[in-house]
């Protein structure tokens, strides 16, 4: 019984191939594949699956579609309610979402439901994606600010429900964190692609290296035609420690590390214009998803020794069970329980060591985890050559600072109603990094698709 | 798309351009920058706005042929199109009456430097202008800067031409007071303007222009040190208290990737061949 047939594993680059490339690590499923990890699916009358997803996908319905081979009907099923599934598929912490509640979990392996939704687009994609029927124009025109996930998720639930849709988009290529951030070996930038392409043929307008705030303000939006906002705008500004020597060459902050990397294609240099400098020995300061990413760019932009420095333990580490293994694998160094005291220079202003203090875990704080407190006189000194400094980033301060009634907290988060990400201001809704904080692909896709249906309502009333 | 619809040659190794970008050039101001990106494998380039013209739509845009992107660039002509044209980025200068103002620039700053002398003059106020070039072939937008200011300097660094060097500055700096110094130009120049006026206590506002990625804050390659704390040039400069600056810090930042500019001039140079 499907209790005890094991999930069908999904084939993988080799970890000593793939850190000589950028190609994408997770190569999906066949046909074949799909369909016998669909057939373990146990069809429930009452799923729980669905209870974890954020955009609440008909999780049974497309996987018993996939289950008859009706690869392509999956897909639009799967596009009911998730305008990004080629993404999702990939990016969605899956086994803290839909694969948490899947029955299959409690004695065994639960339904690889990522692996499958990821496999539908995929198909759907190379097939050629039909376009759904034009919804009828309601009049109305909503701007939308930041094509990043919870840009693009409202945008898309918006023109589909008949609104005129503008995005205005402060880089050169809409995506958002899915082009700048995520790795190309994870998220291949032509699927982010192909994905921001169908949102443009739904009718989506998007305006690249339009930064609301400085070419635009957001009260000049609402008095320019727009019936109502949304910002997107993500958690752009990184964090640095505030030690001394960070500002010596060959540190980077995580966001200029994967931007020089993913967005202007660095490890094409010189074919490609941006540079970037990688060194032997290369430290990562962080453990969550940026930081394993990070840590495995460097791996294939030629680093010898990476090592991941994390002031908690394995077990507090807040990436991705799946990423810390594929870094792991790939030859990553865990050193954990450490943490940036200071950085040493060579006297010609670049980076030479890291003098790092050693960790114990005390007693649990807020968050639940236990607290690291450092050990007296523990110091010591870690060689390197480039550091990468992954500690999260926080909301791009520009639109906040240039819209007058528009409250933020002390994080510089947007205060908004969390039933419908309405914010102080009439007609302003919000949802995604910019509203919570850093967090994740889909909860921000999840408070674009709430969003849109406030301001649906709002525009209606 | 943006179209350049004017290109001229001011010197062997500076262009100006106008850029039809319409809504960039409503609302840009003196002392904020662009990012210039014209390639699918470009670099995004921050440049200084040097002019607008709200009616035409256009952005005035200098720039010296130095590396690899600035070369390319030089290369398209009126008509071709820039791929992307992202601004007005960073803050403003702060256009007011202040009584009277030295105006100092270095090269291809100059372009930037005038635009923002004329909004000085509008606001009321008496500009001394002192512009540097490297030699007499190099000199540029002399008789519009002596057309705008009060008085007006031209200096190369070779004697070539004009006074010499920055000589005329310490003699302006004895002689008169200044109520605010402003400099636009390369960094050395900044730094030794910024010595320069600490002794006599004139406020100096220096436009820096660190490595850059995306310019809108995100990446942090800008960071420079201001009275000790860490800032932001793009989003939180890129004018600043040029005595609170660590240039020695700023300018060891700016010749990090020295070694790929040469790699990608050499690459320029073959397929030119």
């Amino acid at each position: 019984m499907a209790f005890d047939t094991p999930a069908v594993e999904m084939p993988k680059q080799a970890p000593d191939e793939r850190t000589q490339n950028f190609l994408e690590v997770a190569r999906g499923y066949t046909g074949e594949m799909a369909i016998k990890e669909a057939e373990r699916c146990l069809s429930c009358k009452n799923p729980q699956c669905i209870k974890g997803c954020p955009v609440n996908i008909d999780i049974p319905g497309f996987i018993e579609l996939v289950k008859e081979g009706k690869f392509i009907e999956a897909a639009w099923r799967v596009k009911e309610t998730n305008a990004l599934p080629a993404i999702c598929g990939r990016v969605c912490p899956q086994e803290n979402q839909c694969q948490k509640y899947c029955i299959l979990g409690i004695r065994g392996q639960p339904v690889e439901i990522g692996r499958l939704e990821r496999f539908v687009a995929d198909f759907e994609r190379e097939k050629g994606i039909e376009m759904p029927e034009p919804p009828e124009q309601t009049g109305f025109k909503v701007g939308v600010i930041g094509a990043g996930p919870a840009g693009l998720t409202a945008a898309a639930e918006l023109v589909k429900m008949g609104h005129e849709v503008e995005i205005f988009e402060a880089l050169h290529t809409a995506g958002g964190v899915l082009m700048y951030g995520i790795p190309q070996f994870r998220l291949p930038k032509e699927i982010v692609q192909a994905e921001v392409d169908y949102i443009k043929r739904l009718g989506v307008k998007i305006h690249l290296d339009s930064m609301i705030g400085k070419l635009y303000t957001v009260g000049e939006l609402l008095n320019d035609g727009f019936d109502a906002l949304f910002i997107g705008s993500g958690a752009g500004l990184p964090r640095f420690l505030r030690v001394p020597g960070e500002n010596l060459s060959g540190i980077y902050s995580a966001n200029e590390f994967l931007i020089r990397t993913n967005l202007m294609k660095a490890y094409r240099f010189p074919e490609y214009d941006t540079p970037i400098n990688i060194g032997k020995r290369v430290a990562v300061i962080g453990g969550g998803n940026v930081a394993m990413d990070s840590a495995r760019c460097s791996l294939r932009l030629g680093a010898e020794e990476v090592h991941i420095i994390y002031r908690r333990g394995m077990g507090e580490l807040p990436a991705r069970h799946e990423e810390v293994e594929n870094a792991q694998e790939e030859g990553v160094v865990f050193t954990l329980l450490n943490n940036p005291v200071r950085f040493i220079g060579d006297g010609r202003g670049n980076v030479r060591e890291v003098e790092l203090i050693r960790m114990e875990l005390g007693e649990p704080d807020d968050s639940g985890r236990r607290r690291p407190k450092p050990i007296p006189n523990s110091e010591w000194r870690m060689p390197v050559d480039t550091v990468v400094i992954a500690i999260g980033q926080s909301p791009n301060p520009i639109i906040q600072q240039t819209t007058e009634g528009l409250e933020v907290t002390r994080w510089g988060t947007i205060i908004h109603d969390e039933e419908t990400m309405a914010t102080t201001i009439e007609g302003v809704y919000t949802g995604g990094d910019v509203a919570t904080g850093a967090a994740t692909v889909i909860s921000a896709m999840g408070a674009g698709k709430t969003a849109a249906a406030a301001i649906d309502r709002y525009m209606n009333n | 798309m943006y179209k350049i619809v004017s290109k001229r040659e001011l010197t062997p190794n500076v262009k100006v351009i106008d850029v039809h970008a319409p809504a960039v050039a409503n609302k840009a101001r003196p002392g904020q920058f662009v990012i210039v990106r014209f390639k699918e494998t470009g670099e995004r380039i921050p440049m200084t706005i040097a002019g607008t013209d709200p009616e035409a739509g256009t952005v005035t845009i200098y720039f010296a042929e130095v590396g690899r992107s600035s070369t390319e660039l030089g290369m398209l002509e009126e008509g071709d199109e820039l791929l992307n044209f992202a601004g007005p980025l960073g803050n403003a200068a702060e256009i007011k009456k202040y009584g009277k103002i030295l105006c100092v620039a270095g090269g291809v700053f100059s372009g930037a430097m005038l635009y923002q002398i004329e909004a000085l003059k509008e606001a009321g106020n008496h500009v001394v202008a002192v512009f540097g070039f490297r030699n007499k072939y190099h000199v540029m937008l002399e008789e519009e800067v002596k057309g705008v200011a009060d008085d007006a300097y031209i200096c190369t660094d070779d004697r070539s031409y004009g006074y010499e060097g920055m000589g005329v500055v310490d003699e302006l700096l004895e002689k008169e007071d200044f109520d605010v110094v402003f400099t636009i130009g390369p960094t050395s120049l900044q730094k030794n303007l910024s010595e320069k006026t600490r002794p006599y206590g004139v406020p100096t506002r220096v436009n820096l222009f660190p490595i850059m990625v995306d310019g809108m804050g995100m990446c942090g390659a800008c960071r420079v040190t201001v009275a000790g704390d860490t800032r932001f040039s793009c989003v939180d400069g890129p004018e600043f208290d040029g005595h609170q600056v660590d240039f020695d810090e700023l300018i060891m930042r700016m010749r990090v990737y020295n070694p790929q500019e040469k790699i990608a001039m050499v690459v320029h140079n073959r397929e030119a061949n």
